[in-house]
């Protein structure tokens, strides 16, 4: 019987291990990826998953090894009288020590990247979270945004060019909520009274979800959005067509 | 000769206590550190299943959207049918992890086994302050009762999230349920802030003050070390909770604006006032509540430390340096709070800082986790049900300590920030990690609390299933962050990126029901073992630390002759002595010579 819980705790690394091999068979992993920052975040976490897996085989082997060994039942020598070992607890401090120390230094440059590197040019649209709901302001002709001719967009279809450089400013009306594009990899919290920027490089075409990831209230499941990426003629033929509809809605209303 | 003169003494002592007072006063409002240890055990395990329930129906929206629970839904929810309306939903992961960790985890660990066994290991007769120790279960009780009340008063319970960041949790007219209950909510933590800090203090005085003769800070036990840097953090953590709560209620009721911009409103209400920050809440929170990440595990650790020492019959491998690493973690803890705002729009220049002392911090659990394999390294192994959820708890801390890597890196983070991979990690450590640690420590002082063995068949049923299913239901939540499935939504499933993941989650719904009604079992054994259960007798597990030479249970002073300690409590195999242990209070062979 006692054998029977040392295989027990050996289908723990088996299982673990299968899990995430089996995973992206079922397309359980990381949704499309569409930007030129993504395989970044992608690679790195592979880069720890791999360092991990191994530490992770090897101590739950190592735990498997060690109650199968040295279990009273099978196991004719006494108990070893040792109260540990200062080499190896050098070791098993420094070792890891580094390998933390290197994933660390490692990671800093893809959130520099991601969080500070911020494009010097003028905002593509701004996105505003409120209860439940995302809204965007695009600059009409003028290019400029906060001016009489925006193009303001309360549907939760966001529009954006792919193949240069976006720059959005986010923010919240109400309460905190965070704009997650999980096919760019980016994810950024809004907060009312305060202004920040995200930005991205799409690479791709197609329509992607825009989900809520801080909760929000009740509604907080259907503050969702749908992003479809374009390229720039597509986004500026949209963008000039929303705009004259816009435009004729105010006219039809002035002229009620 | 003195021990004699010791054991007289420690009768009239418990005579005069037993005439004193009647029932009320002996099980009640007892000042006795094993009844109220008793007391926290008993009131946090039936919080367990009030927080196993509320979990459950968080399961089952996950799992079938929007339809009728059963048997639980009729009852709960007669007025939308059976459903789960999607405010409810808020409330019940609210409450599940206000519950589990306000009103189950901390005070079983500290309130529960920090109260039973902190005097019976350092081997004193009772807390250094008995009446202060009475008031910190007492004070659970308006926490109990604000908690519990929140559920009936108008908006529902509390349903900003167990971390209730505002201005969600701060304006009235942001959801119904930051109505009452999210008053009511704020007053049961403060509550069991209060509690804790009433703990802590009697833990530290004592384990300084009270130790028997010749037990030195080196001769403790794991557990005691533990409990005694728990305390410290909460010590040191706790009042700014408490200031943090009292801020966030102010704003509730007397308008003031500490978490609130200018003009910030929710539903069309008036703007407020304003003039603070939300992100103020964030960083006050998380100083005590990543602190508290270690409160909730430390004293599992020392527990487990013990376990695996006793039942792998062998010395603990590297005591020093677990002493050593327990107390890195008291000391980095204070500084890693920022890793659970790298996307909340601090400034990423901080989220850097912030990053590189959490890689850190996962040093001392490394540490600890090679010393325990250490330990089992050339033992001769019982498995008993007890050593099971220990070597349990190092297998899952394993897979929960890892994880956290992933969140520690900061750009991965940005990804699964709020996905159920986070989800995964903290429940591998608190779950997985502490509460199996629990169910070992019941297991293993069982026989110490009521003088009887617990049933080991049904005991290793009970640990088998859970162990099965609650790797079936929280494993599979890495590989749904790593599609990016976010925690907290009533219904992940009309997002097109996720719909594809709901047989999934059934199966990890079945599981969960499954592994809640595992501890049927458990309940069956425990009580019926109170009763029925085999006579324990002093030391049924041959251990060495101090407890174990008390009477099973202790009476009124714990021990029976004055306790002198000569060496640690993990001399077991020992080449001094025929006996494969060597309990703390045995005299050397010489001295016995002497006799
Ligand atoms: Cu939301
Ligand atoms: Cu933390």
């Amino acid at each position: 019987m006692n054998r029977f819980w040392c295989i027990v705790f050996l289908l723990v690394p088996i299982m673990g291990v299968a899990t995430f091999a089996v995973a992206p068979y079922y397309n359980i992993w990381f949704p499309r990826d569409v930007s030129t920052h993504g395989i970044t975040i992608d690679n790195l976490f592979m880069f720890i998953l791999w360092i991990t897996g191994i530490v992770f085989i090897a101590t739950e082997w190592a735990l498997f090894q060690f109650t199968w060994k040295y279990n009273a039942a099978h196991n004719p020598e006494p108990a070893k009288f040792s109260h540990g070992e200062h080499t190896l607890e050098v070791v098993w401090t420094i070792v890891p020590a580094a390998i933390l120390l290197f994933i660390a230094i490692y990671q800093m440059d893809a959130f520099a990247a991601a969080k500070m590197r911020k494009p010097n040019m003028q905002p593509t649209a701004e996105i505003t979270g409120r209860q439940f709901n995302w809204d965007v302001r695009y600059p009409g002709p003028d290019k400029e945004l906060h001016t009489l001719d925006d193009i303001v967009r309360y549907d939760g279809n966001i529009h954006m060019p792919m193949g240069e450089d976006v720059l959005l400013v986010i923010k919240s009306q109400d309460v905190l909520h965070s704009f997650f594009l999980p096919n760019l990899r980016l994810k950024q919290d809004v907060i009312p009274g305060m202004e920040q920027a995200m930005w991205f490089h799409a690479k791709d075409t197609g329509r992607f979800d825009i989900v809520c990831a801080e909760l929000c209230g009740w509604g907080h499941y259907k503050m969702k959005a749908r992003l479809t990426l374009q390229t720039r003629a597509d986004f500026d033929q949209w963008l000039a067509e929303t705009y004259q509809a816009e435009q004729a809605m105010t006219t039809a209303k002035v002229g009620q | 000769m003195s021990t004699v003169t010791a054991d007289t003494h420690a009768h009239e002592h418990a005579d005069e206590h037993a005439h004193a007072g009647g029932f009320l006063s002996t099980y009640v409002f007892s000042l006795d550190h094993k009844i109220i240890g008793l007391q926290f055990l008993f009131s946090t395990l039936l919080w367990f299943v009030v927080g196993g329930l509320l979990a459950l129906a968080v399961r089952w929206q996950l799992a079938y959207p929007w339809s009728d629970m059963p048997i639980f839904g009729k009852l709960l929810f007669a007025a939308e049918g059976g459903q789960i309306a999607p405010e409810f939903y808020t409330v019940l992961f609210t409450m599940h992890a206000t519950v589990m960790i306000f009103l189950v985890i901390i005070p079983i660990l500290a309130g529960a086994f920090g109260n039973y066994l902190i005097p019976l290991m350092i081997g004193a007769d009772d807390m250094a302050f008995p009446t202060l120790n009475m008031l910190s279960y007492w004070f659970m009780w308006p926490a109990f009762l604000a908690f519990g009340a929140s559920f009936f008063v108008e908006g529902g319970a509390a349903g900003a999230g167990w971390t209730s960041y505002p201005p969600l949790s701060v304006l009235n007219s942001a959801s119904p349920g930051s109505l009452n209950g999210q008053t009511l909510w704020l007053i049961g933590l403060l509550c069991v802030g209060v509690s804790s800090m009433m703990g802590s203090v009697n833990y530290l005085t004592t384990i300084i003050q009270m130790r028997a003769p010749g037990m030195t800070m080196f001769r403790l036990p794991m557990t005691i070390w533990a409990m005694f840097i728990t305390a410290v953090l909460q010590a040191f953590a706790l009042p700014v909770l408490t200031a943090a709560g009292v801020m966030q209620i102010a704003d509730r009721e007397l308008g003031t604006g500490f978490f609130l911009p200018e003009g910030v409103a929710a539903n069309n209400a008036l703007p407020a006032a304003g003039g603070g920050h939300p992100i103020l809440w964030q960083h006050l929170f998380w100083f005590y509540s990543h602190p508290a990440v270690y409160i909730m595990i430390l004293p599992a650790m020392g527990m487990v430390s013990d376990i695996i020492a006793c039942f792998s019959r062998k010395p603990l491998f590297g005591y020093k340096p677990m002493v050593y690493s327990i107390s890195g973690i008291a000391g980095l803890g204070f500084i890693v709070w920022g890793h659970h705002m790298f996307v909340s729009g601090m400034n990423p220049m901080l989220g850097m800082t912030f990053m590189v002392t959490t890689m850190f911090i996962a040093l001392p659990s490394a540490i600890k986790t090679f010393n325990w394999l250490g330990t089992v390294w050339g033992g001769r192994i019982q498995f008993t049900t007890a050593m099971l959820f220990a070597l349990s708890f190092v297998s899952m801390f394993i897979i929960g300590g890892l994880s956290g890597i992933f969140m520690a890196a900061t750009p991965v983070d940005i990804f699964i920030h709020d996905t159920y991979f986070i989800v995964a990690h903290f429940h591998y450590v608190l779950f997985a990690g502490t509460a199996m640690a629990v169910w070992g420590a019941i297991y293993f002082w069982f026989p110490k609390m009521f003088g009887r063995m617990m049933n080991e068949f049904w005991g290793k049923v009970h640990f088998f299933f859970t162990f099965v299913f609650l790797n079936c239901t929280f494993y599979p939540m890495h590989i749904l962050g790593i599609v990016g499935f976010p925690r907290r939504l009533a219904d992940p499933y009309h997002y097109e990126t996720f719909r594809h993941l709901l047989p999934l989650n059934q199966f990890m719904t079945w599981c969960a029901i499954g592994m809640v009604a595992t501890q049927i079992i458990f309940a069956i054994n425990f009580f019926s073992s109170m009763f029925f259960g085999k006579k324990a007798g002093r030391n049924p597990w041959h251990a060495n630390s101090l407890e174990w030479m008390a009477p099973s249970p202790p009476g009124h002073g714990n021990f029976d002759f004055q306790p002198i300690v000569y060496r640690g409590p993990y001399e077991y195999a020992s080449p001094e002595v025929e006996t494969d242990y060597y309990p703390q209070t045995q005299p050397p062979p010489e001295k016995q010579g002497d006799d």
